[in-house]
């Protein structure tokens, strides 16, 4: 695997001029210091747990490139796909990895709200090199360091103390086939900071051009203050044929509440990890997916609760549908540390498995050092009930619209706490067209 | 309008229908009785075509239609409806949802235009009121929740809204208390016209105080083994099953 690292260290020296040029000698001191953590690193193997069911190979066997400046040309209707129904307060649109300004749309924001494309946010100076390298959870973290060697753009959200941004934040990341260089990588880093009492919703998108055999690695760090809210989705349509490797970690500090909704339908290898520490007392966390994947595509989901302070409360249900020869994996990681003593934690994860074919390997991993908390944990994989569909098809529905509505209710507690109906429009939207894709409608 | 000749049906391998011959005209209700494992709810489900059971003779015609041909669906929208012993909870899909999507789907098959949400809640609504249930069932999943009661009541709701030629109601009546039951029978007669059929699966003569039906069928070891008016039913009350002439007790004979 050294030989593919090689490559990554050369792709570096190539874009070196280029950072350099754009000024900010610490920004370039971080990148490369991320680049020697990545090479010492490499990529994961299945011999480490963390990695057990999923191979990287495929991407490590490929080669990928950044793209060159001014290649992007992508229609809008491939970012109007992706768009939401209706206004955010501010919609950022990136094409392969660079921020498109004509394609964003901006609204005045409350006073020292700051919502920015990182690219613009690091040129006027701000001091964010300490934010790119504060993962001290990047440490064993190959994809985290190689987002940080190659960071370039993404965006800067910030909000602050007794703020509330009434629209949602949008973030597009599009990635177009057309590279002049071969396989395109992109490395998106989303920095979020939520002050005290403030409240904000802010939806990823990740899409591209059908087809497209593209390498996202992307990487968010939220930081929230006392008593702020998020609610955070990561909405994944990459292509059918694209990795996608993404990492979200959250700091959550006294009486904040984070919730997650990560969806998932694209890709053809895709790892996502949630990292939540609740680093003050009374954080309310929930963490909710919903993946789908069928011919030979794998979707892993790796997320860990980290309830390091008393009395926080975390709920967590993820959801998957696995047809043809995909597989699944979830790994649930619980840690309650000793000091977190009343820790009310919850973990759900199931999967529904539409062929004999289809896998899932899953895990609950709770690792509780408390003594008086409440900790409890279901995992469940199952077909469609036969009897469910018999019972719909005896009142006149068809096969494949029976095996659809049952299918829909299985992923329905995940949409229906999904709280922007728009989203969930959007979603509901993609999901019918998934499974319309799965199960064509027969008469 | 249904013909049954010869039916010999299976499950999980073993027979249980030994050769059914049973013919129902339009405008008749038929109760078919018998005691536990005699093949009545077989006979039901294999009319609706549940997967599990395997017909290994015989022929089913409706309205001269190879019945057996025909998947579920076929035959829902052909007019074939089955309201269940045990109707099944299907968490997350809505009732109302789901009966518009089976009626509009039965609609097209008879040539008629699919009902807007608007249309379909006046409908809804009649039927509702007709069998004295609770609107917000609608609301709520499939039967998930229902009591026994509701989740019968459900069915025969269905059975209205979907408006079938051909009624099974496999031991709808099971479970019921009086009042409950009344309003099944309510439901089920007030449906009772000159080109509807019924079936009545029933292990009791009680349903039948309340829809008096016009053919009484003992089944007995997956064959029927008496016919006759309502009468026959009151004599099934009385003396239970032991007198009936089953092959086992001819042998013991």
């Amino acid at each position: 695997m050294t030989g593919t690292v090689d490559q990554y260290i050369a792709e570096w020296e190539r874009a070196r001029p280029r950072w350099q040029r754009s000024g900010g000698d610490n920004l370039i001191r971080t990148r490369e210091a991320a680049l020697r953590q990545f090479a010492a690193l490499g990529f994961p193997t299945t011999r480490q747990e963390e990695w057990r069911f999923t191979s990287v190979a495929p991407i490590a066997e490929r080669t990928f490139s950044l793209a060159r400046p001014a290649t992007a040309a992508i229609s809008s209707v491939d970012v109007d796909s992706l768009r939401l129904t209706t206004t955010p307060a501010v919609e950022l649109v990136f094409v392969n990895g660079r921020h498109v300004p004509e394609l964003s749309r901006t609204r005045t924001l409350p006073a020292r709200s700051r919502v920015e494309s990182l690219s613009s946010a690091l040129e006027s100076g701000n001091d964010l090199e300490a934010r790119l390298t504060t993962t001290r959870w990047a440490e064993k973290q190959p994809f985290v360091a190689l987002n940080t060697a190659f960071v370039e753009d993404g965006a800067w959200i910030q909000v602050p103390a007794r703020t509330v941004l009434d629209r949602p934040i949008h973030l597009v990341f599009l990635a177009s086939r057309d590279n002049a260089d071969g396989a395109l990588m992109l490395h998106p880093r989303v920095l979020i900071s939520l002050g005290e009492n403030s409240q904000a919703s802010v939806i990823e998108t990740y899409g591209g051009t059908a087809g497209g055999q593209y390498f996202t690695n992307t990487v968010t760090d939220i930081e929230l203050d006392e008593n702020a809210v998020l609610d955070h989705y990561k909405l994944q349509y990459e292509s059918a044929a694209a990795f996608h490797v993404g990492a979200t970690h959250v700091r959550a500090q006294r009486s904040a509440t984070y919730r997650s909704h990560s969806i998932s339908f694209g890709g053809a290898l895709v790892r996502n990890d949630v990292i939540a520490v609740l680093d003050g007392e009374g954080v309310e966390c929930t963490l909710n997916g919903l993946y789908t994947a069928d011919a030979q595509r794998l979707v892993d989901n790796h997320t860990t609760i980290d309830h390091a302070q008393p009395h926080c409360a975390s709920r967590e249900i993820y959801k998957g549908i696995l047809a043809e020869h995909a597989r699944g994996v979830f790994n649930g990681k619980i840690i309650v540390r000793p000091d977190a003593q009343k820790t009310d934690a919850k973990q759900t994860n199931r999967a529904l498995l539409l062929s004999e074919d289809a896998q899932i390997n899953t895990k609950p991993q709770l690792e509780i050092f408390a003594n008086d908390v409440k900790c409890t944990h279901g995992a469940a994989v199952g077909q469609l009930d036969d009897e469910a569909l018999f019972y719909l098809r005896s009142r006149g529905l068809g096969d494949a619209s029976a095996r659809r509505m049952l299918i829909h209710a299985f992923a329905a507690d995940v949409l229906n706490h999904l709280p922007l109906e728009l989203v969930r429009a959007h979603i509901e939207t993609r999901l019918q067209r998934e499974l319309a894709r799965v199960l064509p409608a027969a008469a | 309008m249904l013909q049954v000749r010869n039916l010999h049906a299976a499950v999980n391998g073993r027979d249980i229908l030994r050769g059914i011959d049973l013919s129902i005209a339009t405008g008749e209700v038929h109760a078919i009785m018998g005691p536990n494992g005699s093949g009545k709810s077989t006979l039901a489900r294999v009319l609706a075509g549940h997967p599990e059971y395997l017909v290994t003779g015989g022929e089913i015609l409706f309205d001269g239609q190879d019945l057996l041909a025909m998947d579920p669906e076929s035959r829902a929208r052909a007019g074939v409806f089955m309201a269940f012993q045990y109707p099944v909870e299907i968490p997350g899909v809505n009732n109302a949802y789901f009966l518009k999507a089976a009626l509009n789907a039965v609609r097209a098959h008879r040539g008629l235009e699919e009902l807007d949400a608007v249309e379909f809640m006046e409908l809804v609504r009649d039927r509702m009121t007709r069998l004295g249930m609770d609107e917000s069932l609608l609301n709520r999943p499939v039967n998930e929740g229902f009591s026994g009661g509701e989740k019968k009541r459900n069915e025969i709701f269905q059975m209205a809204v979907l408006e079938p030629r051909l009624a099974v109601l496999d031991e709808t009546d099971s479970g019921l208390d009086i009042d409950a039951l009344k309003i099944v029978a309510n439901g089920v007669n007030a449906m009772r016209r000159a080109d509807r059929a019924f079936l009545l699966v029933t292990h009791y003569q009680r349903l039948l105080n309340y829809v008096v039906p016009d053919v009484v069928h003992v089944l007995a070891e997956g064959r029927i083994v008496r016919s006759g008016g309502k009468e026959l039913a009151f004599e099934l009350e009385e003396k239970g099953y032991g007198w009936i002439d089953t092959p086992a007790n001819e042998a013991s004979a």
